[in-house]
């Protein structure tokens, strides 16, 4: 029987089996639910199809969100990606996150990972790093139940609800599981897929929530685009060697820890920070009334 | 712990998971209590529901799950339309339902053939869902496995009647629980299971004698 309670665990498994986090997750999920290996597959399969027809429409958007508030950014980051500061890899990955976003906002289709909020990274992030190293769909399938094995984890842990630990439980676990398949992607170790969930977590902690007028979209859609770079950095800086001084597993107890602390204003209760601002509350009440 | 498939995944229709999709599910699930094409509905919205509800779609995602679609059906963003086109005559109300969870919804509905029922659930996150009341009686039913729903009387024996049957059939209990009013009074037994159940289940439960109705409803 294959457990584990922490990222430690996760890493130690697949150390003492010389394979992937992603492999131990499968392993995991295949004895609690009782799903064969095929099916569960084909399901991470049809998850990719969606997340990959998501980028395409999202990239191409220019459908306005039920409150006229977001779409048609995507587009515009994307078309400037051959003349931005940042290089053309950074700029459509950004481009790709927030147009996943945009579908989301225009009642699209989308998969939640690990919520609709965040939906936009670890597509992007994925998509990224499998153009560039070339990866094979059963490299893509694997990296994306390693991020599944990292966010179980964060899960169990702590919280990916916006609602219980603020934007750095949603986006923040993001980050971590995009970093953590780029990382493998990437070819890296297991220990490097924990020290690149680490620095991506870290670096996002103590993120407010608090989405103009409660809709997922001011500063969710961008958001999703700054995040999708965020975790490449961190994927990046692991596969270079660098280290995260506190160890991954004590990151996400700090995020825990903060995420009760935080004021319920700042966890998706739309009672305080961006919500309240003049023109935050100037757009709830055009949207409600 | 949950699985692999709630953290990547599911697939949906955005924005919310939980004004959205759960709100998809909760109306796919009221539905499928109800047991035929619904006629009429009025929807009672409480808490965030009632206040944001058009912002997330939730209106078009309750209404769509009562069409039949699921979570990630594309129509959802059309259900409005479809269901005056579908003559399903619908509205939606505020209800303060005091200390309830801020994401509740009330479906008091009418079936094609006449069949009235008013299921209450709440939508919990992650596009999660509750079934907390059927007509009045205060349960809980999360749409994960399919489900036995008895109507009988709170006495002796009736649960063994009823697990006999299941038994008969092959049919593994995963969860089950009994709602009543008062001692010896209506009483509903709500069983999960991990295999189907087929309508001759359905048909050797009510020919026990010992209950008032029972229906099945499958997982969604």
């Amino acid at each position: 029987m294959v457990n584990f309670n922490s990222i430690k665990e996760l890493i130690e498994l697949a150390k003492e089996r010389n394979t992937s986090i992603g492999k131990i997750t499968m392993e995991y999920e295949q004895e609690h639910s009782f799903d064969s290996e095929e099916h569960m597959l084909k399901s991470m399969q049809n998850n990719w199809r969606v997340m990959q027809e998501s980028i395409e429409r999202g990239i191409n958007n220019k459908d306005k969100s039920l409150s006229g508030l977001t779409g048609g950014d995507a587009i515009k980051i994307y078309n400037h990606r051959d003349e931005s500061y940042t290089g053309k890899t950074v700029m459509t990955a950004a481009a790709s996150a927030v147009g996943v976003s945009e579908v989301n906002a225009v009642m699209g289709r989308i998969v939640a990972c690990p919520t609709a909020g965040s939906c936009g990274i670890v597509p992007a992030a994925i998509r990224t790093a499998a153009e560039k190293n070339h990866n094979s769909e059963e490299e893509i399938l694997d990296a994306l139940f390693t991020a599944a094995g990292i966010g179980l984890v964060i899960e169990a842990n702590a919280s990916i609800a916006g609602a219980y630990g603020g934007c750095q439980a949603e986006c923040g676990t993001a980050a971590g599981m995009a970093a953590a398949a780029m990382v493998q992607l990437g070819g890296g170790t297991p220990d490097q897929v924990g020290h690149a969930v680490a620095l991506a977590i870290k670096n996002l902690l103590g993120l407010a929530c608090d989405p103009v007028a409660g809709l997922v979209e001011v500063p969710c859609v961008k958001r999703n685009g700054f995040v999708a770079v965020h975790s490449m950095v961190a994927a990046d800086m692991a596969l270079a060697g660098v280290e995260s001084v506190i160890p991954v597993d004590e990151v996400i107890d700090a995020m825990d820890r903060i995420g009760r602390s935080l004021p319920r204003t700042v966890k998706e209760t739309a009672e305080g920070g961006l919500a309240l601002t003049a023109t935050g509350k100037a757009i709830s009440k055009r949207v409600f009334g | 712990m949950r699985g692999v498939f709630d953290i990547v995944g599911p697939i949906m229709i955005g924005p919310s998971s939980s004004h959205t999709a759960g709100a998809a599910r909760l109306g796919l699930m009221a539905g499928k209590i109800l047991g035929e094409p619904v006629a009429k509905a009025e929807i009672l919205l409480h808490g965030s529901f009632a206040r944001t509800y058009r912002g997330h779609g939730t209106d078009k995602a309750l209404i769509g799950g009562l069409l039949g679609f699921s979570p990630e059906d594309e129509r959802i963003r059309d259900a409005l339309e479809i269901a005056r086109e579908r003559g399903l005559d619908y509205s939606f109300a505020p209800i303060d339902l005091g200390d309830a969870h801020p994401n509740t919804a009330v479906f008091v509905m009418t079936g094609v053939n006449g069949r009235q029922i008013t299921v209450g659930g709440a939508s919990i996150g992650g596009g999660n869902i509750e079934v907390r009341s059927i007509d009045t009686f205060q349960i809980a039913l999360t749409g994960q496995y399919p489900s036995l729903i008895v109507v009988h009387r709170d006495k002796p024996g009736v649960i063994r009647e009823i697990s006999d049957v299941l038994a008969k059939h092959h049919v593994n209990i995963a969860f089950m629980r009994v709602f009543r009013r008062n001692r010896g009074q209506q009483a509903m037994m709500i069983i999960e299971t991990d295999e189907e159940l087929t309508e001759d289940i359905i048909q050797d439960c009510r020919s026990t004698g010992v209950i008032e109705n029972a229906f099945a409803v499958p997982a969604i």
